[in-house]
């Protein structure tokens, strides 16, 4: 989309959201810009009462008319002092209406997009439309688009009154103001080139702190603290040189244009006395012949003039960012939704005394999935937890296959183990049971229906995931917990902690389950996060579980602790599990050993054991997993 | 505060100085050319000559000359100025911070030190431009302006007078009530961004449990919330426009009315026209100077907060320093807690580790394990004084570690973090961190020993290769060992491991340690880790629970006697190990 689609958009979208206040903000700031070009229309016509009687210094005589004068204009000020009240007020719940609005639609479009759209992001960038984008917009819509027409409005008021007057000295200020925009454009452009610079150099100062502050234990380990500075001094003095150039031309255009204003007054002040002295003849629309008292209101215009070149000038930069800004807002908007075409959902369900299931609203736990078929009758299918891959080929680049041709099969309640290097395809394999990334070949059932046919939401609802890299929100303890499950009360949380071995350590802190948690839990170990996360998937209690190195940060004996809790929560139940720790996926009763997105051996400890295969040497140690 | 900041201004002192007199010029310069206007506006209504134009027209262009170049030269120097300081700034900050003991850093967050290097510093240096130029320049324009008028039409300056406490009241109104306001929605803001930042991090925990209509809810009550403060602010402030129209308004009317009135009536004696024309100029002029004087305050105020945060980095005070007359020698790695009782700060309810005895000979092999939370860590950062004991006291070789001169200490003790890190960089270059000087064959030595040797050789650039930011691009089993390499180049007499081969396969794990018997026997080794495998063969094993030390002795000893070492033991072994 080029600017002014963008542009075009944005002003769309303004108007969409505030159908009357945006249209009476436009009305109101372009009456106050006419207003602040008018004074010199009355000035001329009191000035030129003033020429005609100074010398007979008659107050008596003239006071009516200059009265008046002064009378309509204090009028006209009123008015426009209401006006100026009204947008600028109008204007500051707009701007932030507007924000408020784009953000929200922002983050609504985020949730729905897909996965994918994350992992081939950097959060870093997605951030940036929160911050530097929306930031930048701000700029624009409240500062520069309200000057932009305002100057415009006072320039062409200017210039007709300024054509009204005289045309020869209206050429002049043309002539003064041209040379003003060439230095706008050098000067700015240059200022331009350079704070983008000042941009990249920002950039590398930020990643090279970000790691250096990531590593500053390190460094103090080592003693390393000079040569880091040494580093630092580098990037620093690269930023410091482009923000010097970047600044220097950014400062110096205000007080060069100002002062050629002031040359530019000079001139007209010349020009308009040498047309006075050689009473040439005056060409201008009200046919007046030239006089001090069209000159001197000339010289105030010269200056509102050229003041408002100066205020445009300032803007360029501003509304630069904030097309480019506004740009990028749109695109997050455009981007395309998860697409979901699954009709079948989840519910809870009660077994009748023939067997027959029963759809009702209270947790039974026994789910089954509804199906609405064609002819409006309802079939409920009890959820098992059979899980099953039929030659299911996938790769996250059309063109790159990670998994090639992968059958398996989880019998409900089996507990099913991935083992594999990094970069086999564990956690791909679990990315398509939950249907994060759609698979390219073949078909994934779940309890017999194709998961395609499942609504992605429901899809998700039966799957407990607890991942490596554990995510806690800000809030309490509790809060998190009770994530997994937003209806439990505090002791099925409470009671879920205990099962996930969490209980201990969160009554060691210092407000225990109200404790607040911060960025991320930074003040938790890795592994009493993990604990966390799997105490929120205990409160959720979904039918089947996938366990994605959910215990690797967890020592041996804690972890056999919480097994213990998962094995009694999951009894009956599906559950997948991904370990490197060869002792967590021991006692499964499959183990899937993945190589290059293939299976390569499958069967129970015992039997890979004896097998002497590929699981064997990786559980003799011969082999490294990672 | 200020003065700590100040202090950076440093080899910028000539050119901070020289921007205000630059622009005391400048402003005098421009409040004459209005003046001068007028006289010519005098002169042309009495119907002078050609020449007294082309004077009258030449001294003006050559005033606004001189001001162009006045106001050049001030922009040249506090663009110098300004961006010379936010380098100081951030150099003196980041040479504060790389004098941070690990307490000290735990203090700050990482996200919190990258935005006060980088946003804060650069709100700073736009405040310090600001006060340079607007906060002087306005002010004095408005004082010359004044006493131009004055000389020039008189009482009628005192129209000015009356403006000016009307836009100063008003002006000091707004910024009160609107600053605290702006301070307080900034913090809310900055939540609501990381609460974006948790979302996305977080959006696989999102989706799966399907939190979506959720997180849209509560984003919408927090974007509310920000929008609804940030337009009660912006809405006083936005009473600034109309008030500073009002006064221009007023002005101008008065200026026109009694303008006409006095020249009238006394004949321009007092007043002419050429005059009222630059009265016009000076009330804009000095309007201006308010309405930016104004914005300017806003700006530095909101600074404010930037500033205070810098100078908390600057000001804090690193928690561990050499002390005079220190020891700079390590005689031998011979360690030796006695009644070591330790928290991480004063106000910390429960000691990390308490009475700690532990005495370790120079050459000793040491295995440390125990369950999360059961303070190793915290044990093995006291040996390099990476932090102080709160009772009793450390030794090595010997020597209190707080006699010590620190790096000297530190080049002896060579730690293996558990969150370690490499940096982007060459292998060579991340390798050299422990020994700036190490030639291309004790690099090697050091690798082959970490068992790091083959699969580096095995790289397309081998030892060139390039390790991204944050390591991405080599396996966590091959970080491990490059990190173990890094801390043999330093030589040291002790070596410690936390937990550092835990993603290293057994087998090359026993590899290292066979290395380090074999051509380490002088260094002390101390070995954290999480798999019995890999303290097995130490010479003696710690097991500690809640901070404490429970019990020592060799494998076999404490497979015997250790409730927890057996239970470790079997968890890992369960099913029989079958031996290679």
């Amino acid at each position: 989309m080029n600017n002014k689609g963008t542009l075009g958009r944005l002003l769309r979208t303004i108007l969409e959201f505030y159908p009357v206040m945006a249209p009476l903000t436009l009305l109101c700031i372009l009456f106050s810009a006419i207003v602040n070009a008018l004074p010199s229309l009355f000035m001329q016509q009191i000035i030129a009462l003033i020429e005609e009687s100074w010398q007979a210094g008659d107050w008596a005589a003239v006071s009516g008319q200059i009265l008046r004068l002064v009378g309509t204009l204090v009028a006209i000020y009123v008015i426009s002092l209401v006006s100026v009240f009204t947008w600028t007020r109008l204007m500051a719940i707009m701007t932030q209406g507007l924000l408020k609005k784009l953000r929200c639609k922002m983050f609504n479009g985020m949730q729905n997009l897909p996965i994918k759209y994350f992992d081939t992001h950097n959060h870093g960038d997605i951030m940036s439309y929160y911050t530097n984008d929306i930031d930048t917009l701000r700029q624009l819509v409240s500062q520069s688009i309200p000057q932009l027409i305002s100057s415009g409005v006072v320039v062409c008021t200017c210039l007709a009154i300024m054509l009204y007057f005289s045309v020869w000295l209206t050429l002049v200020i043309l002539v003064g103001v041209t040379c003003m925009l060439l230095v706008t454009k050098k000067v700015g452009g240059g200022s331009a080139r350079f704070f983008r610079r000042q941009q990249i150099s920002m950039g590398k100062v930020e990643g090279f702190v970000e790691e250096l502050m990531n590593g500053q234990k390190v460094v103090k380990v080592f003693c390393h603290e000079e040569e880091t500075g040494k580093d630092f001094d580098r990037v620093n003095d690269a930023l410091f040189s482009d923000s010097k150039k970047a600044n220097t031309y950014a400062n110096t255009l205000m007080p060069i244009l100002n002062n050629m204003g002031n040359v530019l007054y000079a001139v007209v002040a010349m020009v308009g006395g040498l047309l006075l002295l050689m009473q040439a003849p005056n060409l201008s629309i009200s046919g007046m012949a030239i006089s001090i008292s069209i000159v001197v209101p000339f010289l105030n215009m010269t200056k509102q003039f050229s003041g408002n070149i100066g205020q445009v000038s300032q803007q360029v930069n501003s509304v630069v960012m904030g097309m480019a800004g506004a740009h990028r807002i749109f695109e997050l908007m455009d981007q395309q939704a998860e697409k979901d075409e699954g009709t079948i959902t989840l519910v809870n369900a009660k077994e009748g005394a023939d067997g027959t299931l029963q759809e009702c609203s209270e947790r039974t736990n026994v789910w089954a999935w509804r199906r609405v078929n064609p002819n409006g009758s309802v079939t409920l299918t009890r959820l098992a937890g059979d899980v099953r891959m039929e030659h299911v080929d996938f790769g996250y680049d059309p063109k790159k296959t990670v998994l090639h041709d992968i059958t398996l099969f989880a019998k409900p309640g089996q507990k099913v183990a991935f083992v594999g290097a990094t970069g086999a395809g564990k956690t791909t394999i679990t990315n398509l049971i939950n249907r994060f990334y759609d698979i390219s070949n073949g078909k994934i059932l779940y309890d017999g229906i194709n998961i395609m046919d499942i609504k992605k939401a429901d899809l998700r609802r039966s799957l407990g995931i607890v991942l490596q890299d554990t995510n806690l929100f800000t809030g309490t303890v509790m809060d998190n917990i009770r994530y997994g499950n937003l209806a439990a009360c505090d002791e099925e949380c409470i009671a879920a902690a205990q099962l996930a071995g969490a209980h201990d350590f969160i009554t060691r802190l210092p407000d225990g389950y109200n404790t607040m948690l911060t960025s991320n839990g930074t003040n938790l170990s890795q592994g009493q996060r993990q604990l966390l996360a799997i105490a929120r998937a205990a409160v959720a209690d979904p039918p089947v579980m996938i366990l994605d190195e959910a215990t690797s940060s967890i020592d041996t004996r804690t972890e056999a602790i919480v097994q213990q809790g998962m094995d009694a929560l999951m009894c009956n139940r599906t559950v997948f599990v991904i370990a490197h720790r060869l002792s967590t996926v021991k006692n499964s009763d499959v183990i899937m050993v993945l190589e290059h997105g293939v299976i390569i051996e499958r069967g129970s400890h015992e039997e890979l054991i004896a097998k002497k295969g590929k699981y064997y040497q990786l559980y003799t140690g011969a082999f490294e997993l990672e | 505060m200020l003065k700590t900041l100040m202090r950076s201004i440093g080899e910028y002192r000539k050119v901070t100085i020289m921007t205000p007199v630059l622009v005391t010029g400048e402003v005098v310069v421009e409040c004459f050319i209005p003046f001068v206007i007028s006289r010519l506006v005098d002169q042309i209504q009495a119907g002078c000559e050609l020449s007294v134009i082309m004077q009258y027209s030449g001294l003006l262009i050559i005033m606004a000359g001189i001001a162009l170049l006045l106001g050049w030269g001030a922009g040249v120097t506090c663009s110098a100025a300004s961006t010379g300081f936010a380098r100081n700034l951030r150099r003196n900050m980041f040479y504060a911070i790389q004098d941070y003991s690990f307490a000290n850093i735990d203090k700050f967050s990482t996200s919190s030190l990258v935005t006060r290097l980088t946003t804060d510093v650069t709100n700073v240096q736009f405040a310090f431009m600001m006060i340079l130029r607007a906060a002087i320049r306005c002010p004095l324009m408005l004082i010359f302006a004044f006493t131009v008028s004055y000389m020039m039409a008189g009482s009628m300056a005192y129209i000015f007078l009356f403006t000016i406490p009307v836009l100063t009241i008003g002006l000091a109104l707004v910024i009160w009530k609107t600053v605290p306001l702006f301070r307080k929605v900034f913090k809310k803001y900055d939540r609501l961004n990381e609460s974006i930042q948790e979302n996305v991090q977080a959006m696989r925990v999102v989706k799966s449990y399907v939190r979506e209509e959720y997180e849209k809810q509560k984003f919408e009550t927090a974007a509310q919330d920000v929008c609804n403060d940030f337009t009660k602010a912006e809405k006083i402030l936005a009473i600034n426009s109309p008030l500073m129209q009002f006064c221009v308004y007023a002005a101008s009317t008065l200026i026109m009315g009694v303008g006409s009135y006095v020249i009238i009536n006394t004949q321009g004696a007092q007043l002419n026209v050429g005059q009222l024309s630059a009265l016009f100029t000076y009330s804009i002029q000095i309007l201006m100077s308010l309405m930016i004087l104004s914005m300017v305050f806003v700006m530095i105020t909101m600074a404010f907060e930037s500033a205070h945060r810098i100078a908390e980095v600057l000001q804090e005070k690193s928690s561990l320093v050499s002390p005079p007359n220190a020891v700079t020698e390590v005689k031998d790695g011979s360690i030796d807690f006695d009644h070591v009782n330790f928290r991480y700060s004063e106000h910390a309810e429960r000691m990390a580790l308490s009475n700690v005895d532990l005495h370790i000979r120079s050459g000793e092999t040491i295995g440390i394990l125990g369950g999360t939370g059961s303070s190793k860590t915290s044990l093995i950062q006291l040996i390099p004084r990476l932090y102080d004991v709160t009772e009793g006291s450390v030794k090595v070789g010997g020597v209190d570690v707080r006699d010590y001169d620190l790096e000297v200490l530190r080049n002896q003790v060579a730690v293996v973090l558990q969150k370690n890190v490499l940096f982007s960089g060459t292998i060579k270059e991340n390798l050299r961190w422990g020994d700036l000087n190490a030639t291309d064959e004790e690099l090697v030595h050091a690798c082959k020993l970490a068992q790091a040797d083959e699969f580096i050789q095995q790289f397309p650039d081998g030892y060139d290769t390039y390790i991204e930011q944050g390591g991405t691009n080599v396996s966590g089993g091959q970080k491990q060992r490059l990190c173990i390499a890094r801390a043999l180049l330093k030589h040291p007499k002790i070596l410690i491991l936390d937990d550092s081969t835990s993603a290293v396969d057994t087998k090359t794990d026993a590899l290292i340690r066979k290395a380090f018997r074999e051509y380490l026997p002088e260094t002390t080794k101390i070995i954290v880790a999480q798999r019995v495998a890999s303290v097995e063969d130490a010479d003696r094993i710690l097991i500690m629970d809640g901070g404490q030390i429970v019990a020592v002795g060799n494998h076999e000893e404490l497979l015997a006697t250790n409730p927890i070492y057996q239970e470790i033991y079997e968890s890992q072994n369960k099913g029989g190990k079958t031996d290679e």
